[in-house]
């Protein structure tokens, strides 16, 4: 199925949930920001929420900045 | 201005508040925050790179400083309180540093969205520090909708090009009831001590730090200026006898007696 | 927040303690500064920094030359009526006042302000006594639209307003407030105005910033120097000048410092305030609000006056006469029964340009003009 992952179509498994998707690309999610379909989840969300087709998500982190 | 420097409330322990992009090597970053003593640390937020994937800025970054997300990569208040939110959200703390910027060209920021998205993060209990042009009406509006401080630009971003905009940002000091910090521009030492000597209660430096060639003892430096130029400020610069008390030409007429 | 939570919190303050402890260098460290604080402002109304006048004077002067230049405005000001419902202890036109009482109706404003505007005046200050039934806000708008065909910038000093109000007489030509509080401590304040409206200390305190947020282009405000300690009234007035200028930035500022002058009744001055007091608030004011108007009135005598131009004054009043239809009156005895104090400076208009003129300076009779 087809989800959007910062902006981009990207085609995945059915039946993950966020966390397992970001295991997959190997992102420790501590300390990293998800906006699911355009809301802020808490971390144990991250591993309750499956996606679904269509669903947006964005996977955001802290970097330098001034 | 007190010997302390308080921020909403808050008391804030170097008057040098530290920018954490453009490090050569991120893993510098703790060393230039003890040597320079900063306690303020800002960061930005982005989308994650799968491909190049590298450690979390926030692990450099000491627990005992305060964050300050910025919202860099925003053009107008709707992208910043956005950004805001979400930097919240991760745990950043409430602290943001409201940058919009809506001009690619000289990277300016966008005095009145700033102002807007002050205000509604205000509102959503954030400690706003606003990033500006000085302008007073602006630093006036911004003050009025709750911001902590304000901080004007001394130079365009970036263009380490020291305090340009001295005579504007010193209205805005004497003007201006919260701090005022001055951000952007600073590219020696030697410019910050000038920013404190004139008042500031802070400066935030980045670029000049992370692309000197020796980051952490330039930070260190930059420590040590905000340092001189706040004592400066505080002693009082020089007592020179600008008005010779020798003759009374202007109040004479009052030692006449009656004199009409 | 208004002004009078600032006027609260200092009410109470140990000014006697803070002057007491000032010492020489306090005050020399002060006059080194190149913007003056809230304390700072006080210490140079303090009896440690009188002989340091001539130092103040000198830095006042170069404020002054460097924020207004070498002119003087002049204005006059026209006394439409003299009824008033109050009884203020200090004031010739206390309803208890057996004076006479006039209003001036408007073929009799038109003369006034024709002979007014003969002299070369172009800004004009209209006067009553407060009386709403007398003299409602309709009779001084009327007043005012009539005199818009004189002059170009009209300013009341009339009863305190409300907002409405003072929109509506801006809207009919009206561009500056003056309004005094007479009195900044509020005890003392309640002593003195034993009856009427004018005993509402608060309304009366607001009526400046009410100005201001009505859009008032420039505000005058004042207390009646010798009602009380003038070193704690000229720095409530200072503070209060202060708080408009930092809340309004678009509206122009500015201070009166009316010294108490023998008139009708029988009440005199409880702080008497020397010549040299009157110096020392005109300096400290200068110094604390660099950019803030400094107004003299024919209160004070010529030479009094031409002396103090130099160390900060911007605006002065001149050819006043303080009666009610004073100018056209051919009889000038009619002044000394019904005027509200006594004029000090009765040179003409053409006396006092001159002195300017002598003094380098330049006499402006036109500041603006309002499209």
């Amino acid at each position: 199925m087809l989800i959007k992952v910062n902006g981009k179509e990207e085609e995945i498994n059915e039946e993950i949930t966020i966390l397992q998707y970001l295991e997959n690309k190997g992102v420790n999610p501590e300390n990293i920001v998800i906006q699911y379909n355009g809301e802020i989840i808490d971390g144990e969300d991250v591993d309750e929420i499956i996606l679904v087709a269509n669903d947006n998500l964005e996977v955001l982190k802290f970097v330098g900045g001034g | 201005m007190t010997a302390k420097l308080i921020i909403d409330g808050q008391e804030v322990g170097s008057r040098l508040f530290l920018g954490t992009g453009k490090f050569p090597d991120k893993s510098l970053i703790p060393q230039v925050i003890e040597n320079s003593k900063a306690q303020v640390v800002t960061v930005a937020l982005r989308r994650m790179n799968f491909e190049a994937q590298e450690e979390n800025i926030i692990n450099y970054i000491p627990d005992d400083c305060i964050l300050m997300p910025n919202t860099s990569g925003a053009r107008n208040a709707e992208e910043a309180v956005k950004i805001a939110k979400i930097a919240r959200a991760a745990g950043c703390g409430d602290w943001v540093k409201i940058e919009v910027i809506s001009d690619n060209k000289y990277l300016l920021p966008d005095n009145y969205e700033t102002i807007k998205a002050t205000e509604i993060l205000v509102k959503e209990g954030f400690t706003v520090l606003p990033y500006m042009s000085p302008d007073l009406m602006v630093a006036k509006e911004l003050e009025k909708v709750g911001a902590a401080a304000v901080m004007p630009l001394g130079a365009p971003i970036g263009t380490n090009r020291g305090l340009r905009t001295k005579e504007l940002v010193r209205i805005l000091i004497e003007e201006i009831e919260v701090p005022i910090i001055v951000d952007a521009g600073i590219g020696k030492p030697s410019d910050a001590a000038e920013a404190m000597e004139l008042g500031a209660e802070a400066v935030l430096v980045n670029t000049a730090v992370a692309t000197a060639n020796d980051p952490v003892i330039i930070g260190e430096a930059f420590g040590q200026a905000v340092e001189a130029g706040h004592k400066a400020y505080l002693a009082g610069l020089g007592r020179t006898k600008k008005y010779a008390s020798a003759s009374s030409p202007l109040t004479g007429f009052l030692n006449e007696g009656a004199n009409d | 927040m208004s002004f009078y939570d600032k006027y609260l919190k200092w009410e109470d303050f140990d000014f006697a303690g803070y002057w007491k402890q000032l010492n020489d260098d306090d005050i020399e460290e002060i006059l080194n500064q190149e913007r003056l604080n809230t304390l700072d402002y006080l210490a140079l109304l303090s009896p440690k920094a009188e002989k340091y006048l001539e130092l103040m004077a000198q830095k006042a002067q170069k404020l002054t030359l460097k924020h207004f230049g070498k002119v003087v405005f002049l204005y006059t000001p026209l006394y439409l009526a003299n009824y008033c419902v109050n009884q203020c202890l200090y004031c010739g036109f206390n309803v208890k006042e057996n004076i006479e009482r006039k209003k001036l109706n408007l073929s009799e404003i038109a003369k006034e302000a024709e002979a007014i505007a003969n002299m070369g005046f172009r800004h004009i200050l209209i006067l009553t006594g407060e009386s709403r039934k007398k003299t409602p806000v309709k009779y001084i708008k009327e007043a005012v639209e009539l005199l818009t065909d004189y002059f170009d910038s009209i300013a009341i000093e009339i009863y305190p307003l409300e907002i409405d109000e003072y929109e509506e007489l801006i809207a009919a030509g009206v561009d500056s407030l003056t309004i005094y509080q007479e009195v900044y401590n509020q005890e003392q304040y309640d002593r003195l105005h034993i009856a009427g409206p004018k005993r509402n200390y608060h309304f009366r305190l607001d009526a400046p910033e009410r100005g201001c947020k009505a859009g008032m282009r420039a505000v005058n405000i004042g207390a009646l120097l010798g009602l009380e300690d003038w070193r704690k009234e000229a720095f409530f007035t200072g503070i209060h000048a202060e708080y408009l200028q930092n809340n309004y930035l678009d509206v122009e500022v500015s201070l009166s410092v009316p010294r108490m002058r023998p008139h009708l009744g029988s009440f005199q001055p409880e702080s008497k305030v020397e010549d040299e007091n009157l110096v020392q608030i005109l300096l400290a004011s200068r110094l604390f609000l660099p950019r803030a108007g400094l107004n003299i009135s024919t209160r004070e005598r010529a030479s009094l006056r031409d002396n103090l131009i130099s160390l900060g004054i911007t605006k002065m009043s001149a050819n006043a006469k303080t009666s009610v239809g004073g100018y056209a009156e051919s009889n000038t005895e009619l002044d000394d029964d019904t005027c509200q104090f006594e004029i000090s400076d009765n040179r003409t208009v053409n006396e006092v340009t001159t002195m300017l003129h002598k003094q380098g300076y330049q006499p402006v009779f036109k500041n603006w003009h309002i499209f």
